[in-house]
C-alpha cells in the first residue's frame, strides 16, 4: 500500500490571464480525512479537478495512488462528487446507481449497500429531480461510493444538509477512513474543520496552512477555526 | 472500449427516453406526419410525390435525429454527469457508441412507421423491395444521430447546439438532390454535394425507388457514420479548462 494516497508538488493552473492555483504542494496520508477549506473562488474545485484528472493545463506533479493523476488505471479506484449533484434527474435513485455500477463493473448488491450508506432507502425509487436538494446530493454521493474506491474526493458534499445528516455523513467518512479509504472533503463552512484529521487552508490559489486542526488552533492561540484562518491571512500579509 | 460500458450507456439513454413521451413521439411520429403532409400537398400530382416521397424518407429521419442527439450530449455536460463519467472507466467511444446504439433502436422503429405509412397508406410507388427501403431509412436515421453527436462537440451550450441544425443540415438538405437533381447543380455546388453525407442517403433511397441496388451508396453512408463517431470521440475532451 502507498503511504501517501495523493502527492501534489508545485501544482499550478493558469486560466486565461489568471493564476487559479499557484504552486500548491501537499500530501494526503492513506486512510485519513482531510478538509480542504477556503473561501468560495479560492481554487478548491480546480485543485480537486486536477486530482481526479479532469483539469486541463496543470503544471507541477499530481500523483494519485502511485500513478499520475488522470491515468486510466485510476478510473475504478477513485470516487468523485462534484459540487452540483451529478446524477440523472429523469431516473430514480436506484436506476442511477445501477447505471454507474454497470460502468464500474461493480456487483448489483453494491447498489443496496450505498443506498443504505447515505440513508436514501425510503426514496430509492423516486426520480432524482423530485428529491430535495439534500437528498439529491446524497444520491450523488452514493454513486461515488460504488465499487468501494480507495480515494474519495468530495467537493462540498454537505452543502444544504441539516445538522443531523451532516453528523451522520461525517461519521460515515470516518468509518470509511478506518477501513483505509482516503478522503479529501472540500467545504467553505469552517465549523466542519474540527471533524477532519488534517486541514488544508487555501486562499487565492495558495496553501496557507497544512496541519492538524489542533496544531493549527494552538499555533494561532485560539479555539475558533475561522479566527485561526483570519489570523493566518493577516500574518501572511505582514510577511510580504 | 468496453462492451459492458457501451451497453450500460445505451440502456440508460433508452430508460431516460422511456420517461420522455414527447421526445419519443417527436422521433417516431414526426417523420411520418411530415411525409403525409407532402403527400397531401401533391394530392393532385401523384407522380411528383413518387419523385420526392422517397428522398423525404431519407431527409426527415436524419434531420430529426440530428436535432435530438446534438442536444443530448450537451445535457450531460451541463449536468456534470459527463465529468463524473470521465473519472470512471468510461471510454469516449463507449459514451458515443452507447448513444448511437440507443438512437439506432429508435431509428428502426421510426423507419418501420414511416416506410409502412409511405408505402401502404400513401401508395408511394417504388421498384425495389420494401425491406430495402426500411434498411436505407434506418441507416439514414443513424447517420443523423452520428452527425448530431459529432456536431455537439462544437457547441458549448444547448442554446448553441440547436443553432447547429441550420448550419449543418439545411445546406445538405438544399444540395442533396431533393429540390433539384444533383447533376443539374452548378459545377461547384455539385462538387460540394458529393462530399456531403445526406447526398448519399438520398441517392440510396432513389436507388431503391428505381429498382437499383443501394449497396454502394449505403456503404458510403456507413463510412460517414463511422467517421463522424470516430471524429466525435477524438474531439471529446476528458480534461477541460
Amino acid at each position: 500500500m502507498v503511504k501517501n494516497a495523493v502527492s501534489c508538488r508545485d501544482v499550478a493552473v493558469v486560466r486565461g490571464e489568471r493564476e487559479v492555483l499557484r504552486g500548491v504542494s501537499f500530501e494526503l496520508r492513506t486512510g485519513s480525512v482531510t478538509g480542504l477549506l477556503g473561501p468560495s473562488g479560492c481554487g478548491k474545485t480546480t485543485l480537486i479537478r486536477a486530482i481526479v484528472g479532469l483539469q486541463a493545463r496543470v503544471s507541477g506533479s499530481v500523483s494519485v495512488l502511485g500513478s499520475p493523476a488522470g491515468a486510466a488505471e485510476l478510473r475504478s479506484r477513485i470516487g468523485y462528487v462534484t459540487q452540483e449533484p451529478s446524477v440523472y434527474g429523469d431516473l430514480t435513485v436506484v436506476e442511477n446507481l445501477r447505471f454507474f455500477a454497470a460502468v464500474l463493473g461493480a456487483a448489483a448488491s453494491d447498489v443496496e449497500r450505498v443506498v443504505d450508506a447515505v440513508d436514501l432507502r425510503s426514496h430509492a425509487d423516486v426520480r432524482v429531480d423530485r428529491l430535495s436538494g439534500g437528498q439529491r446530493s446524497r444520491a450523488s454521493l452514493a454513486a461515488a461510493l460504488l465499487g468501494s474506491p480507495e480515494l474519495l474526493v468530495l467537493d462540498e458534499p454537505t452543502v444544504g444538509l441539516d445538522p443531523v445528516l451532516r453528523r451522520d455523513l461525517w461519521e460515515l467518512f470516518h468509518r470509511l477512513a478506518a477501513d483505509g479509504v482516503t478522503l479529501l472533503v472540500s467545504s467553505h463552512v469552517m465549523d466542519e474543520a474540527v471533524r477532519c484529521d488534517r486541514l488544508l487552508l487555501m486562499r487565492d490559489g495558495e496553501l496557507l496552512a497544512d496541519d492538524t486542526p489542533q496544531a493549527l488552533l494552538a499555533a494561532v492561540g485560539t479555539d475558533d477555526i475561522e479566527q485561526a484562518f483570519l489570523t493566518l491571512i493577516d500574518r501572511k500579509a505582514e510577511a510580504r | 472500449m468496453t462492451p459492458r460500458v457501451t451497453f450500460a450507456v445505451a440502456g440508460r439513454v433508452l430508460s431516460q427516453l422511456r420517461r420522455d413521451h414527447r421526445t419519443v413521439a417527436m422521433l417516431i411520429v414526426m417523420p411520418a406526419l411530415l411525409v403525409t403532409l407532402m403527400w397531401w400537398m401533391f394530392a393532385d400530382s401523384p407522380t411528383t410525390f413518387d419523385r420526392v416521397g422517397g428522398p423525404l424518407l431519407a431527409v426527415f429521419p436524419s434531420i430529426i435525429m440530428f436535432i435530438v442527439t446534438s442536444v443530448a450530449t450537451l445535457r450531460e455536460r451541463s449536468s456534470g454527469t459527463l465529468s463524473r463519467l470521465f473519472t470512471l472507466p468510461m471510454g469516449k467511444l463507449d459514451f458515443l457508441l452507447g448513444y448511437a446504439l440507443a438512437f439506432a433502436l429508435i431509428a428502426v422503429v421510426q423507419a418501420l412507421v414511416v416506410v409502412s405509412i409511405a408505402l401502404y397508406a400513401l401508395d408511394l410507388d417504388i421498384q425495389g423491395a420494401a425491406w430495402q427501403l426500411g434498411v436505407v431509412a434506418v441507416l439514414d436515421g443513424v447517420l443523423g444521430t452520428a452527425l448530431g453527436l459529432f456536431a455537439s462537440a462544437f457547441a458549448a451550450t444547448e442554446f448553441q447546439a440547436v443553432q447547429l441544425m441550420p448550419a449543418v443540415m439545411i445546406p445538405q438538405l438544399l444540395l442533396c438532390g431533393l429540390l433539384l437533381p444533383r447533376d443539374q447543380l452548378p459545377g461547384v455546388l455539385h462538387a460540394v454535394s458529393t462530399v456531403l453525407p445526406l447526398s448519399y442517403a438520398v441517392d440510396a433511397v432513389v436507388g431503391v425507388a428505381q429498382g437499383n441496388s443501394p449497396v454502394g451508396d449505403l456503404l458510403v453512408v456507413a463510412a460517414f457514420i463511422l467517421a463522424a463517431l470516430g471524429l466525435g470521440a477524438a474531439t471529446l475532451r476528458r480534461r477541460t479548462a
